[in-house]
């Protein structure tokens, strides 16, 4: 029985090699055709790509900017304001007569990048912090990751209104204060990678021949790390969004004529009543699509990097 | 277990203080003050003010006495805006409406998840289970402020049933939109945890040995599979009680309860810096003081936890 499994498995693996021209499958490549098959994450990642397209291209055949006002149908929004070709308004226009159509591809830009760029910012801290911490341990681990518990437990999301109001609400103090706590459970998840990673051969052999630790750390254990981290990267995103969208929604988040996502959403929550459907439709549908691209993307590339976890 | 509680306070009680330092220090540093208006007011006058509120002394002084004052007497000092109520009477009046239906949503969570999640582990593949999996992955797209306007929009708005807002003290149609729109994303988890750790202890070999043993379905499930299956749910409680105490605040403010969350947008809008301060500690000691309750809890519950 194990002579025929691994006869097998031989086979089917010079088949492989030979017809992948005799070259040798890396982690890479083994993940990626892990993840090609999953076919919900494979369109999550479609239906993302096309969202971000949009949002570059979109612009150009909005009629209106995300400021004008549309004086023409100012209070008489719900009768004139709908969704139209002729008017140039394609997605409606808001309670203000704004084009709901220019404010929805700018809300969605910055609820992107607010998640991206936030994650972004939880990858770079929350990486080397939980790999120094992990790679020298003792007594500056635990002082690490007190630090970090410390920090885990405050409910920051009042700290982080707090700095919105204090240091003004804008773009960068927004990702900013998110990338700034969203770390501490990546350097969790990083550390704990970085414990077995530093028992493994190649960084005996590393320490061996006499490399310096912080070289150790980062030519060996952090590109070791990555896989991890793409994947706690992916699933970070759509928190940050919801995170962000959180806050506009109580009208604490980025300043008008600016939006996001979840400051649409709250605008038009509040003129459902007046049958404007389409002033929340529409920032909820691109929201809803959104975070559930990034959930299936997410679940995807866990399955594909991350042998443990099957 | 002595000990084990102890170290859990060594983090709470570091990271309370670390909270009222870090929130203290941040609305001090904040520009201008709430008593700069549209009138410029003479020095003078400003000094007075300042010395009514304490606020001229030295910063560590006025962390030290509105600590001090917190603990003792449970006075989170005078508001900045309202001129005629202390933040401990916003607190006061806003904090019960929270708790009320806090409370519901909590056991509501709990509650239903729980049996959702069993049955839709025992059933494999039913329509429990099929229903348990469709709400658990929809609830991780629509958070409570997507739900809320939804709720209000088939239940208020075209069915008439239930009102939109308000709180009435606390009659049942009052609270039961604010429940639902609290407690779904929770219900939704803790059946989803509740449903995948359920199949894991299914599958193992000591209950394979209860049900050869001849013991009745219902009796492996409850007596033998139960426990131990809650264990990860019973370490997402600390979670949902965090959830529930940020959520509260979206829930208030959208259904305009008077409940603390909405004294603490308010007070964020209005600049109210002392209210906003004492929201946040509270809020804030509330959620260390979960966290440590369900630690303990789940410390308890299974006696191979020791850190």
């Amino acid at each position: 029985m194990a002579t025929e499994t691994a006869r097998v498995a031989g086979v089917v693996d010079d088949d492989e090699t030979l017809e992948s021209g005799g070259r040798g499958r890396s982690l890479w490549s083994d993940a990626l055709h892990r993840f090609m098959r999953n076919k919900a994450a494979v369109a999550s990642v479609v239906v993302l790509i096309l969202i971000v397209v949009f949002t570059f291209v979109g612009p150009f055949f909005s009629q209106w900017s995300i400021e004008r006002i549309d004086w023409s149908i100012l209070g008489m929004v719900a009768d004139q304001g709908g969704p139209s070709i002729d008017t140039g308004h394609f997605f409606g226009a808001d309670e203000l007569g704004r084009d709901l159509y220019s404010r929805v591809i700018q809300g969605t830009q910055i609820s992107l990048a607010v998640g991206v760029l936030g994650a972004a910012v939880a990858v770079v801290i929350g990486t080397l912090y939980g790999a120094i911490a992990g790679y020298f341990g003792g007594r500056l681990d635990s002082a690490m990751m007190r630090f970090v518990d410390i920090f885990y437990s405050i409910p920051y999301l009042f700290i982080l209104i707090l700095m919105l109001l204090i240091f003004g609400r804008s773009f960068v103090v927004l990702f900013m204060g998110i990338g700034l706590i969203s770390w501490l459970g990546m350097s969790r998840v990083v550390r704990g990678q970085t414990l077995t990673l530093k028992n493994r051969e190649f960084v005996e052999a590393a320490i061996a021949t006499g490399v310096r630790p912080l070289a150790i750390v980062f030519r060996h254990i952090v590109p070791n790390l990555l896989g991890i981290v793409v994947v706690y990267a992916t699933l970070l995103i759509p928190e940050i969004i919801l995170l962000e969208s959180f806050i506009s929604f109580l009208g604490l988040g980025i300043q008008e004529p600016n939006t996001s996502l979840g400051a649409l959403i709250s605008d038009g929550a509040q003129t459902m009543q007046y049958g404007e459907l389409w002033q929340i439709g529409f920032p909820l549908a691109f929201f809803v699509v959104i975070l559930f691209s990034f959930f299936f993307a997410g679940d995807g590339l866990r399955d594909a990097l991350d042998p443990k976890d099957r | 277990m002595l000990t084990f509680i102890l170290r859990r306070l060594a983090i709470a009680i570091p990271t309370l203080l670390v909270l009222i330092v870090l929130s203290f220090g941040l609305m001090h540093f904040a520009p201008g003050n709430p008593f700069m208006g549209e009138k410029h007011l003479p020095a003078e006058v400003m000094r007075n003010i300042f010395a009514r509120y304490g606020l001229d002394k030295p910063l560590w002084q006025q962390l030290g006495e509105y600590v001090w004052n917190i603990v003792t007497r449970f006075d989170f000092g005078p508001s900045f805006v309202y001129k005629d109520r202390s933040v401990t009477d916003i607190i006061k009046q806003g904090f019960p409406v929270t708790f009320t239906y806090g409370l519901w949503s909590f056991v509501a969570a709990a509650g239903i998840g729980i049996p959702l999640g069993v049955i839709a582990a025992v059933r494999q593949n039913s329509w429990a289970d099929y229903v348990a999996v469709g709400v658990g992955i929809g609830a991780q797209v629509v958070p409570n402020f997507v739900l809320a306007p939804i709720l209000v929009l088939i239940f208020t708005l075209w069915l008439h049933w239930l009102p939109g807002g308000g709180w009435n003290d606390g009659k049942w149609n009052y609270v039961l939109l604010p429940v639902v729109a609290l407690a779904t994303t929770y219900v939704a988890n803790i059946a989803r945890l509740m449903r995948s750790s359920m199949l894991e202890v299914l599958h193992s070999n000591y209950i394979r040995t209860a049900r050869a043993k001849g013991l009745p379905g219902y009796q492996v499930v409850l007596k033998h599979a139960l426990k131990p299956a809650l264990l990860p749910v019973i370490s997402y409680l600390g979670p949902v009680f965090v959830g529930m105490i940020t959520g509260s605040v979206v829930v208030d403010v959208f259904f305009s309860t008077g409940g603390i969350g909405q004294w603490f947008v308010n007070s964020a809008l209005n600049r109210d810096y002392s209210t906003l301060l004492g929201v946040t500690v509270l809020l804030g000691a509330l959620t260390v003081a979960g966290n440590l309750a369900v630690d303990v809890l789940y410390a308890w519950i299974d006696p191979k936890i020791r850190y």
